[in-house]
């Protein structure tokens, strides 16, 4: 069971765990990834996250496919927000579930760290002193404010 | 003789669909194209020359990796650095 989502409005964890968790599941793992209010130094308000949508779907449930090639019996559900998301609002929340707990936990890890290397999704931080950025993690530090 | 072209309309995002004015830009080149003769069309555009040496192309909707043959009809699109999570 897999489920891949780009979503517009806010993620409900409880939805996702209710999705992968059965009778037979004896461990579920919940990554969530939250807006935080610092990123290099800066004081960061929101950030605004866009996606090449249909792209960006296929691409999770390739990521998904391939956990559950690697770690076989899991359940997983992925949902990614885009839009502009305030401090500590959800961005990313990922459920997987198995019968036991150390494909569980692996294939949660192998999913976002995948999802944060190849899924388009960019993100584009706004900071209190008024300046907008996109985040390029492949650069050694942020680029300049943009005006 | 002319040479055949082809006409591509190639989908643009965040930071590249910034520096273009525009999510999509239609490029003309010549028939059999590859995705590098794509790139180098649109580095002839109005906010060309921000592109990276070797801008990542997906081909509908899959990642490309090296110069790839791409036709008419197909999703072509600039995948700027990805930043999810």
């Amino acid at each position: 069971m897999m489920r891949c989502a780009v979503v517009t409005g806010p993620i409900t964890p409880a939805t996702l765990l209710t999705e992968v968790t059965t009778a037979a599941t004896g461990a579920t793992t919940l990554f969530i990834g939250t807006v935080r209010d610092v990123n290099d130094g800066r004081a960061v308000t929101g950030i605004e996250y866009s996606a090449y949508t249909e792209m960006a779907r296929e691409e999770m449930e390739r990521i998904t496919q391939e956990a559950a090639h690697r770690f076989e019996g899991i359940r997983a559900v992925i949902e990614h927000r885009v839009g502009l998301l305030a401090l500590e609002e959800i961005s990313v929340a990922i459920a997987v579930a198995h019968a036991r707990r150390t494909p569980a936990m692996d294939a949660n890890r192998y999913i976002i760290e995948e999802l944060k290397r190849r899924v388009p999704v960019w993100k584009r931080e706004h900071y209190q002193d008024g300046g907008r950025v996109w985040v390029d993690p492949s650069a050694a530090t942020s680029t300049a404010p943009a005006s | 003789m002319t040479c055949p072209m082809t006409q591509f309309q190639v989908l643009l995002f965040a930071s590249y669909a910034e520096a273009f004015g525009s999510s999509v830009v239609t490029v003309t080149v010549s028939d059999p194209a590859t995705s590098a003769d794509v790139v180098a069309a649109l580095r002839n555009l109005p906010g060309g020359s921000t592109l990276p040496v070797a801008p990542v192309v997906a081909v509908d909707r899959r990642f490309t990796r090296g110069v790839v043959r791409v036709e008419a009809g197909q999703e072509i699109a600039l995948i700027p650095p990805v930043a999810g999570g």
